[in-house]
């Protein structure tokens, strides 16, 4: 039987990392939500965030500006992915948009594989993030306390900005109607491509915020979008307060049955997933009839 | 002889190859490979090339069949070969059943991300609760090598050209069934669910259950593949249960051309070929994949229908055929389109269809109130309103596609609320919708082939390999061709129709399910005079043993086409009576003209 402070601090590690999958699953969700696209780049985006923002911490020995180099730089391959691509594939079938996004993912990843080379890279915590914490009884590495802080003034900020500010409420709006958003004379395309690159920028963000947690490998980003995937259907495909539950139960459940069995929390995971998708098909948090 | 074209072609192929290919630089290792990934292909692409479903997770099913083969055959659990294959394939398609029962909840998107998903899970499962029989990340080693065993003479198919005709003979059968399958009245139903899964639903059949069939199909298919892998490599790799695996199979299908059944044969040669080519070109190797995604994105975008698709329109416009003409059907007509027999005989009069205080509330907005109403045996009944009258909320509620928020509604003395349109169709009532609910891509005599096959299959049949034709099937579908007038374009894809004949074929393919009680949403909807006076003749010439419900804005088509209307408005039932009734009555006559609030159109 475990003990109690392993088990407090396994809850606080699911909570940690379910706070990060939460921050990936927005960025998905939110595109989704808005323009009704599956983006299956949005793992390559976290790799090119994570390298970016690699790049950045060496040159300029600091992680805020690798933080934010690694968010440009994905919010940056976001608009030129929609600018150059999207755009044409809102009219057609889901399955094209899955399609083409799938085969940007590859090419992203081609790319940093061919700049970085294929081996892992491991990334120093910063300074502010070194040595441990004590909390209680429990004693925690300081920087995984920080993610986790990171991460939820993240969501806050983006819950702000999603529900609090007039582009959320076009955004909002543009999920209900997008045609009737145009037709009240607000550019939708331009909120379109903002959207892409808010998307797009938050798995930037988690990109780097993650790498002194795993090290970087050009094929890591598909471990990333398949968990985002597992959250988002779990949720409900769409849903803000989903992404956010739905990453949480993740977390908790890969981060408690590493506990009692390490081999098994994977296959748990998808366990909930099934479940989920029997007992409640459209997401915890999903509307019934939305596909 | 024509219709087995392709089928001698792709055997003359596998017989040549060996003599041609080799000239191009591909040993027969190389095209054991291509045909190992084609074989896996055939399966894929009856899922989502004709039953349009995208799924990512393949190689769950691949993975499976090739880990319980390679895992009998080594351990000694089974020796014989074949056996071992066919406890493979089988296996994969349990977990087909298994995946398919679970993602199959959804669709679109929805899908696509849950079979990447679980595919991802199946590969945790080999590296970790299965590692003992798998050998986890080392995956099976010492695959013996594949020995057929005929009673009275043992064959040991050796690497190399043996192993390619073994390959061969496996692939070209696997074809052979695919090919039925496509052209089995089965096949039918997958491409209609392709190219619109409402409409096919409310034509009666079971969607799901062909999804989920033709899901387990693609599984074991993908098993047989896996199962082959083991036995030419000698070696199973945990590679086939990557998600890698499942993304080669869906970029080589998209890039040789879905829907085509060759397409992932053709894929995975230029795949292959290409990986092996670029490797030769100076330092070009390690870009091979970059290359590659680069030409898959720009073939999503430009070429819809893959290599494949681009080579079967080349030689189309060269040898000037249309679309799809299916030169195997019957042409004879039948005298007359069938319909169904009422369930139990009712004399003239009796109600037929019956709505019993049926509302319909969206949280505070409330579409229907209380709405009752009756359609005698042999009526012709219509409902008329102002816009916003809640007209197609009623009309949708009667035709079982929305369940109601209280009241029943019965079709001869049968409660049928909420049983969903599967059902009401095969009960003997069809709807006809506003906007065209018509399978585009499809030609008009496939398209009313379709209710046509629900009426004479039921919901659900497993008729995978059995031929479509038949002369009762053709004459009805002809029949019903002929009564909306399309008999010329029986052969014309939809998509190149105009308006007005779509709107004939959408009342079409009403008719055609056999029916005695129809439905009509506005069939006179955006229609221009003189195609107004054919759909209204041809509604009163229809009417001989069915009985007919017609929303429609048009006021003197209706006068002239209604026995009995009732008047909506506001949610509630305003009056009912004979059309003279109607046109008297004051409260009706308010509504329209009187400034109540709406117009009419």
């Amino acid at each position: 039987m475990p003990s109690m402070s392993l088990f407090l601090s396994q809850l606080f590690n699911g909570l940690a990392t379910g706070l990060l999958l939460a921050l990936i699953s927005t960025g998905l969700t939110i595109i989704y939500g808005t323009l009704g696209v599956i983006n299956f780049a949005h793992g390559a985006l976290f790799v090119v965030g994570g390298y970016a923002g690699y790049t950045v911490y060496g040159l300029t020995d600091s992680f805020v500006l690798a933080v934010a180099g690694g968010s440009a730089v994905a919010l940056a391959c976001g608009l030129v992915m929609e600018r150059g691509l999207m755009r044409k594939y809102y009219s057609r079938p889901p399955e094209d948009q899955i399609l083409v996004t799938f085969g940007i993912s590859i090419i992203l990843v081609e790319i940093v594989r061919g700049l970085y080379g294929g081996v892992s890279l491991s990334v120093t915590p910063p300074e502010w993030g070194q040595g441990v914490a004590r909390l209680g009884t429990l004693i925690y590495p300081l920087y995984r306390l920080e993610t986790l802080g990171i991460a939820a003034a993240t969501l806050l900020l983006l819950y702000f900005v999603l529900y609090r500010t007039s582009l959320g409420l076009i955004v909002r709006a543009g999920i209900e109607d997008a045609q009737m958003v145009n037709a009240l004379g607000i550019n939708v395309k331009r909120t379109f491509l903002l959207v892409f690159g808010i998307g797009a920028m938050a798995a930037g963000f988690a990109g780097v915020i993650n790498s002194p947690i795993v090290a970087l490998t050009p094929d890591m980003g598909f471990r990333y979008l398949v968990d985002s995937f597992v959250v988002v259907v779990i949720g409900g495909v769409g849903s803000f307060p989903g992404a956010i539950i739905g990453g949480i139960i993740a977390g908790e459940i890969l981060s408690l049955t590493s506990m009692i069995n390490p081999q098994y929390s994977d296959v748990m995971l998808f366990i909930a997933m099934a479940l989920v998708l029997i007992f409640r098909p459209q997401g915890l948090m999903g509307q019934e009839g939305r596909e | 002889m024509r219709r087995k074209l392709p089928e001698m072609l792709v055997g003359l192929g596998l017989l040549a190859a060996p003599f041609v290919l080799p000239a191009l630089g591909m040993s027969p290792d190389l095209l054991t490979r291509i045909l190992i990934w084609g074989l896996f292909g055939l399966g894929f692409d009856l899922l989502f090339g004709y039953t349009g479903l995208l799924s990512f997770g393949q190689a769950a099913f691949y993975g499976t069949g090739g880990f319980v083969t390679a895992y009998l055959l080594t351990d000694g659990v089974v020796p014989n070969m074949l056996v071992a294959l066919v406890i493979g394939t089988v296996a994969a398609a349990v977990m087909g059943l298994v995946i398919g029962y679970l993602t199959l909840r959804r669709t679109g998107i929805y899908f696509a991300m849950s079979t990447l998903a679980f595919g991802e899970m199946f590969y945790f499962m080999e590296n970790s609760v299965f590692k003992d029989y798998t050998g986890g990340e080392n995956g099976i080693a010492g695959v013996p090598p594949p020995e057929l065993s005929l009673g009275f003479i043992d064959i040991h198919i050796s690497s190399g050209w043996p192993m390619y005709w073994f390959v061969a003979v496996i692939f070209f059968l696997g074809y052979l069934i695919a090919r039925r399958i496509v052209r089995s009245p089965f096949g039918a139903v997958l491409k209609a669910i392709r190219g619109n899964p409402k409409r096919a639903t409310a034509l009666g059949h079971s969607i799901q259950t062909y999804k989920l069939i033709v899901f387990v199909v693609a599984a074991a298919y993908g098993g047989l593949a896996g199962g082959l892998l083991g036995l030419f490599q000698s070696y199973m790799p945990p590679d086939a249960f990557a998600l890698d695996t499942s993304a080669q199979l869906v970029i080589q299908t998209v890039m040789g051309g879905a829907g085509t059944l060759l397409g992932p044969l053709l894929g995975a040669t230029i795949w292959l070929y290409l990986y092996e080519g670029l490797q030769q070109v100076g330092n070009l190797g390690p870009y091979w994949k970059l290359i590659l995604g680069v030409v898959f994105v720009i073939l999503v975008t430009v070429f819809r229908h893959g290599v494949a698709g681009a080579l079967i329109s080349l030689f189309r416009r060269r040898r000037s055929l249309p679309a799809d003409i299916d030169d195997t059907a019957s042409t004879r007509v039948a005298g007359s389109l069938d319909i169904v027999p009422p369930l139990s005989t009712t004399r003239p009069g009796a109600p037929v269809l019956e709505a019993r205080g049926v509302s319909k509330h969206y949280g505070g907005l409330k579409a229907n109130s209380d709405i009752d109403f009756t359609l005698r045996e042999g009526e012709l009944h219509g409902v008329i309103g102002p816009n916003g009258a809640g007209k197609s909320t009623f009309f949708a509620m009667l035709a079982g596609e929305l369940p109601t928020t209280t009241g029943k509604v019965f079709f001869r003395g049968q409660e049928i609320t909420g049983i969903g349109v599967t059902s009401v169709c095969q009960l003997g009532m069809s709807k006809s919708y506003q906007i065209n609910q018509l399978f585009e891509h499809l030609t008009v005599r496939q398209n009313v082939m379709i209710p046509v096959l629900a009426r004479l299959r039921g919901r659900f049949r497993g008729d995978l390999l059995s031929n479509l034709h038949s002369e009762h099937l053709d004459s009805q579908v002809n029949a019903a061709i002929a009564l909306v007038e399309l008999t010329h374009h029986a052969d014309t894809q939809v998509s190149e129709m105009s308006y007005g004949e779509k709107r004939r074929l959408e009342i079409g393919l009403a008719l055609a399910t056999g029916a005695n009680v129809l439905l009509f949403d506005e069939p006179l909807a955006g229609l221009g005079p003189e195609e107004r006076v054919m759909v209204v003749a041809l509604l009163k010439s229809i009417r001989q043993g069915r009985s007919m419900v017609i929303v429609e804005h048009d006021m003197d088509a209706m006068f002239e086409l209604a026995e009995r209307i009732t008047v909506l408005y506001e949610g509630r039932k305003l009056a009912e009576g004979t059309p003279d009734e109607i046109r008297r009555d004051p409260s009706v006559q308010a509504a329209y003209l009187g400034g109540m609030d709406d117009e009419s159109a």
